[in-house]
């Protein structure tokens, strides 16, 4: 019976899917307002090569904050509702081959992160990305050092102090009169080399490092709690 | 080729639902939340693609000229990095509560949680 129900829900929803699916064709072109962000006078405006980029960083900028406002209100909540006991608990000991591998890895990982969000826009990649590869090396040393100290004053002074720069770069913008969150407050540069699109590169690099310091929290914060039972 | 790629989408999407819905243990309960999310971000890109458009990423001299006509469509990319970003911090709530839920009972079967049921 239970079943049934189980297969009603899912023809439901297939049979609401459908239509969209029928009536799909594929694009021939663009939406008027991508074609607006391709035109060369913007693309130049912008300059930066990555044009998913400028949307997430210029056009669509205040929702990239919201969205970092998103992952910080996480990891607070987290934070308050896993509350760090420390005691002593008996591991495995870890192989000599699994550390000593984390301990070559990890700063491989940590720059290919700090590569991707500073070529954010002119490769794919960006902030985001960049600093999830980064909470992906803290967790091979949570993993293979797990009596390791984790410095988290550290990485909650860096995750404010990135947080602060990007709200003041954008505010800065606004300040001296091009707009909240406008990339034109540094020079533009040559199109397609490491020093243009103005600020965001610099944006992103702040985005980055507080992704990459706030999902470090969030995993510790995991790892810490699992030390009760 | 896009076909493809938004049936696929609806597939996982549905099997995220079926997962929501039939699976007892919580952990795999969120992997099912997990797919659903990805099943819509699948459905979201594959929506944009222009036929026979590149990446949206100038780095080549002949994309600058009569750049609309060869792209595909940046703006979903751009709104699928932050569902992607935002689906992430709700998975990492997700299992805060499931810690939280196995510290109180013991148990990750949804059956023992049986407070709010009547």
């Amino acid at each position: 019976m239970k079943k049934l129900f189980v297969f009603i829900i899912l023809i439901a929803l297939a049979s609401m899917l459908y239509p969209l699916l029928d009536t799909f064709h594929g694009n021939d072109k663009l939406s008027e307002l991508s074609q607006f962000y391709a035109q060369s006078e913007n693309v130049s405006k912008v300059n930066a090569q990555n044009l998913v980029t400028a949307v997430v960083v210029t056009y669509r900028g205040l929702d990239t904050l919201g969205e970092v406002t998103i992952l910080f209100l996480a990891a607070a909540i987290i934070a308050f509702f896993l509350k760090t006991e420390s005691e002593k608990r008996t591991l495995r000991k870890n192989s000599e081959i699994f550390k000593t591998a984390a301990k070559m890895l990890v700063p491989i990982i940590t720059m290919v992160g700090i590569y991707i969000f500073i070529n954010g826009h002119l490769t794919p990649g960006g902030g985001f990305q960049g600093g999830a590869v980064i909470a992906s090396g803290v967790i091979l040393m949570l993993l293979a050092f797990p009596n390791m100290e984790f410095n988290h004053k550290f990485f909650e002074a860096l995750e404010s102090i990135s947080g602060v720069v990007y709200v003041g770069l954008a505010a800065f913008g606004a300040i001296i009169g091009l707009g909240f969150l406008d990339n034109a407050i540094l020079p533009l540069g040559k199109f397609g080399e490491l020093f243009s699109a103005g600020a965001i590169p610099v944006i992103y690099s702040f985005v980055g490092l507080k992704v990459g310091a706030e999902l470090s929290n969030i995993l510790n914060k995991f790892k810490s709690v699992q030390a009760e039972n | 080729m896009e076909y493809i790629t938004i049936t696929t989408g609806f597939l996982i999407i549905l099997a995220g639902l079926w997962a929501i819905m039939t699976r007892k243990n919580i952990i795999r309960i969120i992997i099912g939340f997990s797919l659903f999310d990805t099943g819509i971000h699948i459905v979201m890109v594959s929506m944009a693609y222009v036929k026979g458009g590149v990446a949206p990423i100038l780095d080549k001299n002949e994309l600058l000229t009569d750049t609309a006509n060869k792209i595909v469509d940046p703006v979903p990319q751009a709104l699928v990095l932050t569902a992607i970003v935002i689906g992430l911090g709700v998975t990492a709530l997700m299992l805060a509560y499931a810690m939280k839920l196995h510290s109180e009972k013991k148990s990750l079967d949804i059956e023992s949680f049986k407070d709010l049921k009547w």
